[in-house]
């Protein structure tokens, strides 16, 4: 292990990502996503990597997925719009077969339908981790390529802009990880002429002499491999449910600091639990159901207009029990997160909902500071 | 001599004495129409690839158009990518693999309609990647509808009078464009219209591998195709057509060679 270092959420994930093995990265700037292209451009070349500075997201995710297909690791990186711009690529991705690594530095928790449900076409879903701070960042770069490659999916990394944009120590641990085999199905030319060719096709067509199963039954076997990962993959992290009456779900960053109101409220003598999904997909449903089978209020706090708590409702019973405690909570910018991201309004809003009070409502901040 | 009697059928079945499929390919058939171009650009596109030996040391990457189908028959590491994002994927395999021949195998409306931005942008890099344009001025795949490589007066299915420079814009001379651009080392439009046209793009088609790999930039190789299909001519005048259309508009030729002082090919 090497020694602990000082280090932004950006750089972290960036050195975690070539000590993965990341050879390639394209991307285009956009906040909070900005650091993480500018840290590849500068210590890629340093390892032999490539960090291309591309035309758009949509170069940049198709550049990626070059990358990948001739046998890389590779990523390309963005948030919001340019996600939303890769989206094509992303499904082709799934849908061909190749394992490409998306980071999402996250302005909020607004995406949260944009990395679950996606907006590609066909049948697919994307492996989506949701680290809540630098550490579990740093090993779930990792986690994201040894999955993509695994399964040879995309996977996308969504962290937020207070994790890319927090300094922590960490010494950058490399999880220990099972070797994967090596990737004969990649293009690297040499089976030109030799009746053997590769190909990486949505269609599943296969070549001449060696025909594939062709859309339907190539489809079929994704989605099999998509189902195959939804057993095998969900994460979650969750504490005190056993005797929880309340248990407080929430994702990324917020999940972190849930857990930290609820250790308070738990000291004070309050039977209350957090549950965190670590994947949001595939969502730990099974899990969720079970550390919420004793608790009369399921909350859920995210930073949205409710957008994860659909998932909530699809895992447990009893819909009565699920309530929103979070909301849209931006600062003027539109890129940071708002004041529901405090320790101390989490906090309230718990207790109000546990009185049966109604959720106190914070203030529009206005566009007051531009003024 | 011995005269061959023809009062009967032949005793033997005609049996095949000569093999013209070029090795790369897996089958002679293929479901594009009578009287198209493009299986004969990608036949000379594959014989060239075996003359460099670069069999088996070539990645293509296909485009959306009817050449799409050729995944399936060439006996090539190949994908098929989105549409228009061509380049950009081949950007990606040559930063990996940079001893490796990168192509692409587009048509006008993959390149220079939905993927304009791609091939101009990854031609400003100067990536070291070959890509070839099946220039037929239509969306074949499609059924014939107006691209952006369209000439003036075309009828497509969705300029059926004829596209008009004030109502639908003027056709991008694409070739012409990246001829300017110093990332472009090697620009050439040719044309399978008839035995001199297919020789001389062959030739074209040995640099447009040959200059990347040299390292002098990318190759744009623009190869006209007859489309009867999406012309509504018979497929007997695809041919002729062409060259009183595209052919007109679209100069054939060398447009650019940053390598034609190393070249070493002796017989042009
Ligand atoms: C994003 C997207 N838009 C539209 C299409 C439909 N499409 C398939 S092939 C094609 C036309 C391709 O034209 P061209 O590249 O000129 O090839 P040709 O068929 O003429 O050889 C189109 C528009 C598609 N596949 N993807
Ligand atoms: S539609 Fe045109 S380009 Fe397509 S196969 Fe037919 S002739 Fe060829
Ligand atoms: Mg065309």
């Amino acid at each position: 292990m090497t020694e602990m270092r000082l280090l932004d959420g950006s750089e972290a994930i960036v050195e975690a990502a070539l000590l993965a093995g990341a050879r390639f990265f394209a991307g285009y700037p956009m906040a909070p996503a900005t650091e993480l292209l500018e840290h590849m451009a500068a210590k890629l070349p340093r390892v032999d990597g490539v960090c291309i500075n591309a035309d758009s997201e949509l170069q940049a995710v198709n550049m990626a997925l070059g990358a990948a297909q001739v046998g890389a690791r590779a990523a390309t990186g963005s948030c919001g719009q340019g996600l939303a711009l890769m989206q094509e690529a992303i499904a082709e991705a799934a849908l061909n077969e190749t394992p490409l690594v998306i980071f999402n530095i996250a302005r909020n928790q607004q995406d949260y339908f944009q990395a679950t449900r996606g907006g590609g076409w066909g049948d697919y879903r994307t492996v989506t981790f949701a680290p809540k701070d630098l550490h579990e960042a740093v090993e779930h770069t990792h986690l994201a390529f040894h999955v993509a490659d695994k399964y040879r999916v995309p996977v996308i990394f969504m962290a937020d802009n207070l994790i890319a944009r927090t300094q922590m120590g960490t010494a950058l641990p490399v999880p220990e990880l099972e070797t994967l085999p090596p990737k004969d199905w990649a293009l690297d030319g040499t089976m030109g002429g030799t009746g053997a060719s590769r190909w990486i096709w949505t269609f599943g067509g296969g070549k001449a002499n060696r025909p594939g199963v062709g859309p339907d039954g190539y489809w079929r076997q994704i989605a099999d491999k998509f189902d195959r990962i939804a057993k095998a993959e969900a994460r979650h992290e969750q504490g005190f449910c056993d005797d929880a009456e309340c248990v407080v779900v929430a994702f990324g960053s917020g999940g972190k600091f849930v857990e930290h109101v609820v250790r308070e409220l738990r000291a004070e003598g309050h039977k209350i639990g957090f549950f965190r999904p670590v994947t949001l997909w595939p969502f730990p449903s099974e899990a969720l159901e079970a550390a919420t089978e004793n608790a009369s209020n399921i909350l859920v706090f995210e930073l949205n207009a409710g957008q994860m708590i659909d998932d909530v409702r699809l895992a447990v019973e009893g819909r009565d029990r699920i309530k929103p405690i979070g909301g849209i909570s931006f600062d003027d910018s539109g890129l940071n997160i708002g004041p529901l991201m405090d320790a101390r309004v989490i906090r309230t809003r718990i207790l109000d909902q546990l009185a049966g009070k109604p959720l106190t409502e914070l203030p529009y901040t206005g566009m007051g500071a531009y003024l | 001599m011995r005269a061959i009697d023809t009062s009967l059928p032949p005793q033997r079945p005609a049996t095949k004495t000569a093999e013209f499929k070029p090795s790369l390919l897996l089958k002679e058939d293929h479901h594009l129409c009578a009287g198209c171009g493009e299986p004969v650009a990608i036949r000379l596109i594959l014989e060239v690839i075996e003359e460099l030996e670069l069999t088996q040391n070539n990645v293509c990457i296909l485009g959306h158009g009817c050449y799409g189908s050729f995944i399936m028959l060439m006996d090539v590491d190949s994908t098929l990518c989105l549409h228009g994002r061509a380049p950009a994927v081949a950007t990606g395999m040559k930063r990996m693999r940079p001893g490796v021949a990168i192509w692409t195998l587009q048509g006008d409306g993959d390149m220079t309609s939905e993927g304009l931005a791609e091939i101009m942008q990854t031609a400003a890099r100067g990536e070291d990647v070959t890509c070839f344009m099946l220039n037929n001025g239509v969306f074949g795949d499609t059924g014939g509808q107006m691209t952006a490589s369209s000439v003036i007066g075309q009828r497509t299915k969705n300029t059926i009078e004829g596209r008009d420079a004030g109502y639908h814009g003027n056709p991008i001379q694409l070739a012409e464009i990246l001829s300017q651009m110093p990332g472009a080392g090697y620009v050439a439009r040719g044309s399978v219209h008839n035995a001199a046209s297919i020789n001389a793009t062959r030739k074209m088609i040995r640099k447009a591998f040959q200059r990347p790999m040299d390292g002098h930039g990318l190759a744009l190789m623009e190869i006209l195709t007859m489309c009867p299909t999406g012309w509504f001519v018979p497929p007997g005048e695809g041919a002729e057509y062409m060259m009183e259309s595209l052919g007109k508009v679209y100069g054939l030729g060398e447009l650019k060679d940053a390598g034609a002082a190393s070249d070493d090919d002796s017989d042009d």
